[in-house]
């Protein structure tokens, strides 16, 4: 089924792994809809969130491929793990003093935020799921938008641990070294 | 920094350091203005043996070959720019074929990337998606870390090629030199054993069913689990299979194997696949030439498929059983737990099918066929050689009428069909294991590619003897001209010059052969004769490879050779 996906990943943050993973999706002729990225609360490490299109088995694949980039720590699809998701949203919009209190009104309304105003805009910041951006920003146009500016979403599963919950008492270090047996190492030289 | 004064070491002293306390004995590499502090250093190390390319196209397959012999990491080192670009073909070559090759690249000084000088490329963006593993170095301090974590990367779980780019001055630069002790990849980490539930699955079927095969990959020949997959056979009466890459991995003279699947496989081992009811996939990826049309590929059967790659588990076939592991310790757990079984009528069936589809029987012919020359090599050399071959209708003859019974002993550009591979990867090959006899197999297209490579050879001192079928044409594409656009031959016919003046120009021995008689002969003057010789051998212009499955179509609807071109000799 083609649907949305959720992609959360922790890379070590290093040059040029952005560019690997943007790299492998662009390569299985995936469109990433968005791709936010950030440090977490452990230093050297970041966070990346990409939201796609396409159908659950092809996003299984392309986690498994991502999951091989030697940067990426754990990479989880947690678009069934009933996330809560985030977006922010910057809009200029046009208000002359006619069409000023019709804006702030939408703008309670949807619980957004203006933070800057200027004699024809206002600049007003909204936070919520892609949806209720979305719909904001379509009461908006009407208005006429003048620049518009999107995070891309975030997102993180409910409850408890999840997928990519640190035991912060385990070292990160993992790598388990492939030891040559006495049979393997006396094998000729061929 | 630095205590001891000793320590301070230059960039190109830190890698030469660091390659020979890897156990890299053997770069082929071809220098360049920003390489230039490297070079000067080279001399100091006289313990790592620098083998001078004529292009660095040819460093990368030798170094993808060496690795190939020896499984030790293959090291091929190129300047900045085209000297960069000049590694690419070889590089996704070893990418294709899960090769563990380190490619070193020059890079312009630290103060000039970005602004376009004079032989700047981005090296490190353009092999994203050939490489497992790639760094632009832009500290001396980090320099030694890098080449660590590169080479554990390329070697270990399902290896592949890593490239490092390393500016002029971080060459130049003086540190404190530390070797690190461990590698710190967090992310990294191959998944060495199979899982017990996912092993008893597999077991549980392969002591049940009837008609199983085993289809043997270069994951085999990589993990070294050959005594594993022979007593997984022997135990259970499987009959074992191998994919083209895993040619070698089960001796081909054992009475369980049916040579090898595929578009040019023998018909018997397609139809075993085709007719089996369990295919247990080892170490393989389900490559478009090896299935045929996937979605008909083994329609009866239920697949069970180890590899120590995640991402090859159902990417281009469905498994029923997934076991994501280092194939060796995969098949140790695994043989504890199967049964003997016999499977009597099914491999009386098999050797049925071997007998309706000989595939490897030379026929009787006047002319001078490719295959009468392949197995007069493989009687001259009683087998125990390595086969180089190039790409193309010879590559597939060398696979089809040479018997390989030892590990590592065919080596051949599988997944991205390189041609110009055969010459200087036969150069690797003879590097790698210099007792050894190397047979380079190359057709006069492919030959002439990567032809300046016999000045290597040369210069090396290297025994290679080499037979170039000469038919005149290019021979595969001309086959399926023939076969598939009705013999609108276009672009593929060769003038070629002398390949024995050619030999000779270079210093090489060489003959011309045209008559069946004359083989025998020149291919035991070519053993005798101390050094590298050429043969050329001026073979039937139009004779095809078969079995062929078409494309589009499914592994046993193979064409068969048509009976007017000779009787089968048997």
């Amino acid at each position: 089924m083609t649907r949305k996906h959720i992609l959360v990943a922790l890379v070590q943050d290093k040059p040029g792994v952005l560019n690997r993973i943007a790299s492998t999706l662009r390569r299985r002729n995936f469109n990433i809809e968005s791709i936010a990225v950030g440090h977490i609360e452990i230093p050297f490490l970041s966070r990346m969130t990409i939201t796609l299109e396409g159908d659950d088995a092809k996003v299984e694949q392309v986690r498994k491929q991502l999951d091989r980039v030697v940067e990426v720590i754990r990479i989880s699809d947690i678009t069934y793990e009933n996330p809560v998701e985030r977006e922010m949203a910057m809009i200029k919009v046009k208000a002359s003093a006619s069409t000023r209190s019709e804006i702030i009104q939408i703008v309670d309304i949807f619980r957004a935020n203006i933070v800057d105003v200027s004699p024809d805009s206002l600049i007003i910041v909204a936070v919520g799921n892609q949806e209720k951006v979305e719909t904001f920003i379509e009461l908006l146009r009407g208005f006429g938008i003048r620049e518009l500016s999107r995070t891309g979403t975030i997102a993180l599963p409910r409850g408890g641990a999840g997928p990519l919950t640190i035991d912060e008492s385990k070292p990160l270090r993992h790598v388990v070294e492939h030891v040559l047996t006495e049979e393997e190492e006396n094998l000729p030289n061929w | 920094m630095g205590n001891s004064q000793d320590n301070m070491k230059t960039g190109a002293e830190i890698l030469c350091e660091c390659l020979l306390k890897e156990g890299v004995e053997v770069v082929f590499g071809f220098p360049g203005g920003v390489l230039l502090p490297l070079y000067d250093t080279f001399p100091k190390y006289p313990q790592l043996r620098h083998i001078l390319v004529r292009h660095e196209q040819g460093a990368s397959h030798a170094a993808d070959a060496y690795a190939r012999v020896t499984g030790k990491v293959g090291v091929c080192l190129a300047t900045s720019g085209p000297g960069a670009t000049n590694l690419v073909t070889g590089i996704a070559n070893a990418y294709l074929d899960s090769v563990p090759v380190l490619a070193i690249t020059g890079q312009v000084p630290t103060f000039f990337i970005g602004k376009d000088a004079f032989q700047e490329v981005d090296i490190t963006g353009i092999t994203i998606p050939i490489t497992k593993y790639n760094h632009l170095v832009l500290d001396t301090t980090e320099l030694a870390e890098y080449i660590r974590e590169a080479i554990h990367v390329a070697q270990t779980g399902r290896p592949g090629p890593v490239l490092l780019d390393i500016p002029r001055d971080v060459l130049q630069t003086k540190t404190d030199f530390i070797f690190p002790e461990k590698v710190d990849l967090p992310g990294y980490k191959p998944k060495l054993f199979g899982h017990p539930s996912q092993i008893k699955k597999a077991t549980d079927l392969i002591n049940t069913v009837e008609r199983p095969v085993i289809i043997a990959g270069r994951g085999v020949n990589i993990s070294r689990a050959f005594a594993e997959l022979k007593e997984l056979a022997e135990k259970s009466q499987i009959p074992v299979v191998t994919t083209f890459l895993g040619i070698g991995c089960f001796p081909e003279s054992h009475v369980l194997s049916y040579g090898w699947l595929g578009m040019h496989g023998m018909g018997y081992a397609n139809k075993a696949i085709h007719h089996s009811d369990l295919v247990i996939a080892i170490g393989m990826r389900f490559d478009d030439r090896a299935t045929g049309v996937v979605s008909a590929f083994a329609p009866h059967a239920q697949i069970v498929h180890i590899d120590i790659d995640a991402a090859e588990i159902g990417k281009n076939m469905n498994a029923d059983v997934p076991i994501v592991g280092d194939i060796k310790n995969v098949l140790q757990v695994m043989n504890k737990q199967i049964t003997k079984r016999e499977h009597v009528s099914w491999l009386s069936q098999l050797d049925e099918w071997r007998t309706m589809h000989p595939a490897t029987e030379v026929r009787d012919h006047e002319g001078l066929l490719p295959q009468y020359i392949i197995r007069q090599i493989h009687e001259v050399t009683k087998g125990d050689t390595i086969i180089v071959t190039d790409v193309g209708q010879q590559q597939m003859w060398a696979a089809q009428y040479f018997y390989y019974d030892k590990p590592n002993s065919f080596v051949s550009s599988g997944g991205l069909g390189t041609m110009g591979f055969g010459l200087p990867a036969s150069i690797g090959a003879k590097v790698g294991a210099p007792h050894e006899t190397v047979w380079c197999i190359c057709g006069d297209g492919g030959f002439q590619m990567t032809v300046q490579e016999l000045a290597t050879m040369v210069q090396e001192n290297l025994d290679i003897k080499i037979a170039v079928m000469n038919n005149g044409w290019l021979g595969m594409v001309r086959q399926w001209q023939e076969l598939i656009y009705n013999k609108r031959y276009f672009g593929t016919q060769l003038y070629n010059p002398d390949f024995v003046k050619i030999a000779e120009a270079y210093g090489i021995k060489g003959v011309r052969v045209s008559k069946k008689i004359d083989v025998r002969p020149a291919l035991e003057k070519a053993m005798d004769h101390k050094g590298p010789f050429l043969i050329e051998f001026v073979v039937e212009p139009e004779e095809n490879v078969y079995p062929f499955v078409p494309p589009g179509k499914t592994l046993v609807e193979f064409l068969e050779m048509p009976s007017p071109m000779g009787s089968l000799k048997k």
